[in-house]
C-alpha cells in the first residue's frame, strides 16, 4: 500500500495537469517569483464574462442589508461618537447556501466547456456543496472527498451534514477518516476518472469571488454613497480575503481596509485524530488561516490563487464562544439565522465596529445556511459530548479544544490583533526554505516577495538579513 | 419489520475499505493518528446480495466500481439540532432589551 501511495504521488505533477486543465510551469519566473496576475488571466473570462455565468447559474447577487439593531446595540456600550453602521451581504442566498458557489461556478464551468465528464473537489465544507449544486445543473458527474471522521467513525454534525447536502445533490461522497493522505486518494480519484480537479485554489475558484468584492462595493455606494470603509472576511484558505479584495480594487474601493477573521484554535493539531472532534469549527479557524496566509502553496495546485497576505491590512481572531454568541445575537436581534462558520467575521466585526467612529461603515461579506448539523445548538451539543466543557464567562479564558467560554455580555467581544509582521516574516521564511538552500532571491523576487506580503522592498529586505542572522 | 443487515442486488447500500494499514500511513502524524488505519467509505448501488461484514462492490454515483465490506443497508442522516443551549437562552431577551433601552434613552 505504502508502495501505492508513493507510485501515485510520483505522478503527481502529470495527473494535476491534466486534472487542472492548464500548465502552471508557465508562470514560473524563478524559485521564489511567479507572474501571479498573468496566472489569473490564462483563463480568459472578464469579470463580466464571470458575472454573467454565475447569473446563469443561480448564483451571486445576493441581498446587502443593514443590521440597524446590532449597530444600536454596539452604540449602547462604545465609546461616545463611537459604533460602525454594520452591514451583512447575506451570501446564504445562494442556491447552495454560501459564497462558495461562486468558486464552484466558475470552475463548473470550466469543466464543462473543456468537455470534462465531471468534477473532483477534496472538501468537508460549504465547496462541496456548492460544487455538486453546480455540477448538477451542468449534468456533469461529482466526487467529494471529505476528511469526515475520527477512527471511531464519530463525525462532526457539520460535515455529516455536508455530507447529506453533498449526495443529496446527486454527488458521490467519498468520506475518509483523519489524515492527511486524503490528497494522494483523490489523485487516484482523478487518475481513475479524468474529471476537472475543482480546486478550491485555481484561478477559476478565486476569480469567481471576485464579483463579491465589486457587488458590495457597488451596493455600499449605492446604500451610503461610497465604498465601505472596512469589510470583514471570515478567513481559512485564504480564498475568500483574496477575491474579495481583488473585486473591491476592480470596483475603484482602493481605500477600504480588507480585515480577515478566524476563530482561535491554537494549540489543536490538524491532522490529529483525537483533536478532530474537539474543534467546533471545521472552517475560517487559524489552523487554516495561519499555514494557509504565510504559506499558500502548501495547496493542492502548484501555485496558489489564493494569497491573503497580498490584500490583508488586519488579521483579528475570536474565539468559537464570541461566534456562537453573535450566532444567536443575529438569529434574535437581526432576523438571520446562519451558520456559526460564517459568522466569525460578525464576532469580529462587532469588536472592530465598536472601535470605529459613527461615519465608518463595516460589512460582513458573507453568512452561510443553517440547519440540523450546522446549527450553534447542534455544535454546542457535539461539543459537550466530546468532553469539551461549555460555559458562560470571559471568553479570553477559553482553551481550544478544552474549554468554550461563551461571553455573558456583548461587551466581553473582543477581537485580537494577530501580529501581521510576524506572518510576514513567517511568509518570507517560507518561501526562501522552498526556494533551497543557498539559493539568493533577486531584485525581481524581493518586487514579488513584497507584492506577496502586502509591503514594501526595504521590508523584505530587513526580514532576510534577520532571518541571515537567527 | 426491514432486514438491515442484508441487501440485494440493486440496493443502495454502503460499503467500508482500509485504504492504508496504519505501517503504511504518511511520515510525519502525529501519533494517535498513525496508530490508526486510513479507512473510507462511499455509498452506492449494490451489485449483489450481502450481509453486513461481507465483500462488496457497489456502483457509485459516477458509475464507479468500489469494492469493501457491507457496512450499512439504505443509511440515513440522523444530525440533528439537540438541546437549545442553556448559556444562550438569555442572549435574546437581554439584548433585545438594551436595544429598546438605548433608543429610549434617545441613542
Amino acid at each position: 500500500m505504502a508502495g501505492r501511495t508513493e507510485a501515485i504521488l510520483a505522478r503527481k505533477g502529470e495527473i494535476m495537469k491534466r486534472a487542472l486543465g492548464m500548465d502552471y510551469a508557465h508562470f514560473e519566473r524563478s524559485p521564489i517569483a511567479f507572474d501571479y496576475e498573468g496566472m489569473m488571466a490564462a483563463h480568459g473570462y472578464s469579470l463580466e464574462d464571470i458575472i454573467r455565468i454565475q447569473l446563469a447559474a443561480g448564483v451571486g447577487k445576493t441581498p446587502l442589508l443593514e443590521l440597524r439593531n446590532l449597530t444600536d446595540l454596539i452604540r449602547s456600550y462604545a465609546e461616545p461618537g463611537h459604533g460602525a453602521r454594520l452591514f451583512v451581504k447575506d451570501e446564504a442566498a445562494n442556491m447552495a447556501g454560501s459564497f462558495k458557489d461562486r468558486r464552484a461556478s466558475i470552475s463548473i464551468h470550466a469543466a464543462k466547456e473543456k468537455g470534462y465528464a465531471g468534477v473532483i473537489a477534496a472538501t468537508s465544507g460549504n465547496y462541496g456543496a456548492a460544487v455538486s449544486s453546480q455540477a448538477a445543473r451542468a449534468s456533469l458527474d461529482c466526487i467529494i472527498v471529505q476528511e469526515a471522521f475520527d477512527s471511531r467513525h464519530v463525525g462532526q454534525p457539520e460535515i455529516i451534514e455536508k455530507s447529506r447536502i453533498c449526495e443529496a445533490f446527486g454527488a458521490e461522497v467519498v468520506q475518509l477518516t483523519v489524515g492527511p493522505e486524503l490528497f494522494s486518494h483523490m489523485l487516484e480519484l482523478l487518475d481513475e476518472t479524468g474529471y476537472l480537479a475543482a480546486s478550491l485554489y485555481s484561478a477559476f475558484g478565486i476569480s469567481g469571488i471576485e464579483s463579491l468584492g465589486w457587488e458590495l462595493a457597488e451596493e455600499m455606494t449605492a446604500a451610503t454613497g461610497a465604498p465601505p470603509t472596512h469589510v470583514v472576511v471570515t478567513h481559512a484558505g485564504g480564498g475568500n480575503t483574496t477575491g474579495t479584495a481583488r473585486g473591491l480594487r476592480r470596483a475603484g474601493a482602493l481605500s477600504t481596509q480588507i480585515v480577515s477573521a478566524s476563530v482561535d484554535l491554537s494549540g489543536l493539531h490538524m491532522a490529529s485524530d483525537t483533536d478532530f472532534n474537539r474543534k467546533s469549527f471545521t472552517t475560517g479557524h487559524t489552523g487554516f488561516g495561519v499555514p494557509f496566509a504565510t504559506w499558500p502553496d502548501r495547496a493542492d495546485v502548484p501555485r496558489n490563487a489564493a494569497r491573503s497576505l497580498r490584500y490583508m491590512d488586519r488579521y483579528l481572531t475570536v474565539t468559537q464562544g464570541e461566534v456562537f454568541y453573535v450566532t444567536e445575537a443575529m438569529a434574535k436581534l437581526e432576523g438571520l439565522e446562519r451558520g456559526p462558520s460564517g459568522n466569525t467575521a460578525m464576532a469580529a466585526a462587532m469588536s472592530l465596529a465598536r472601535d470605529l467612529p459613527r461615519d465608518a461603515t463595516v460589512v460582513v461579506q458573507e453568512t452561510e445556511y443553517t440547519g440540523a448539523g450546522k446549527h450553534h445548538w447542534a455544535q454546542l451539543n457535539f461539543a459537550r459530548a466530546n468532553g469539551v466543557e461549555v460555559r458562560a464567562g470571559d471568553p479570553t479564558e477559553s482553551v481550544p479544544g478544552a474549554s468554550i467560554v461563551i461571553p455573558e455580555r456583548p461587551e466581553q467581544i473582543r477581537a485580537k490583533d494577530f501580529d501581521m509582521g510576524k506572518m510576514r516574516r513567517s511568509y518570507v521564511r517560507n518561501a526562501l526554505a522552498h526556494a533551497g538552500e543557498g539559493y539568493t532571491p533577486t531584485s525581481e523576487d524581493i518586487e514579488f516577495l513584497a507584492a506577496d506580503t502586502h509591503s514594501d522592498a526595504e521590508s523584505v529586505e530587513a526580514i532576510i538579513a534577520s532571518l541571515k542572522e537567527a | 419489520m426491514e432486514d438491515t443487515t442484508r441487501c440485494a442486488a440493486g440496493d443502495w447500500v454502503e460499503v467500508e475499505r482500509v485504504l492504508l494499514e496504519p505501517a503504511d500511513r504518511a511520515v510525519n502524524l502525529p501519533e494517535d493518528t498513525a496508530a490508526q488505519p486510513l479507512r473510507m467509505w462511499v455509498k452506492g448501488f449494490a451489485r449483489t446480495a450481502a450481509t453486513v461484514g461481507d465483500e462488496l462492490t457497489v456502483e457509485t454515483m459516477t458509475g464507479r466500481e468500489v469494492t469493501g465490506t457491507l457496512f450499512e443497508v439504505n443509511p440515513g442522516y440522523f444530525h440533528t439540532f439537540g438541546k437549545p443551549t442553556p448559556e444562550l437562552t438569555a442572549v435574546g431577551p437581554d439584548l433585545r432589551a438594551r436595544v429598546a433601552a438605548y433608543r429610549k434613552a434617545g441613542g
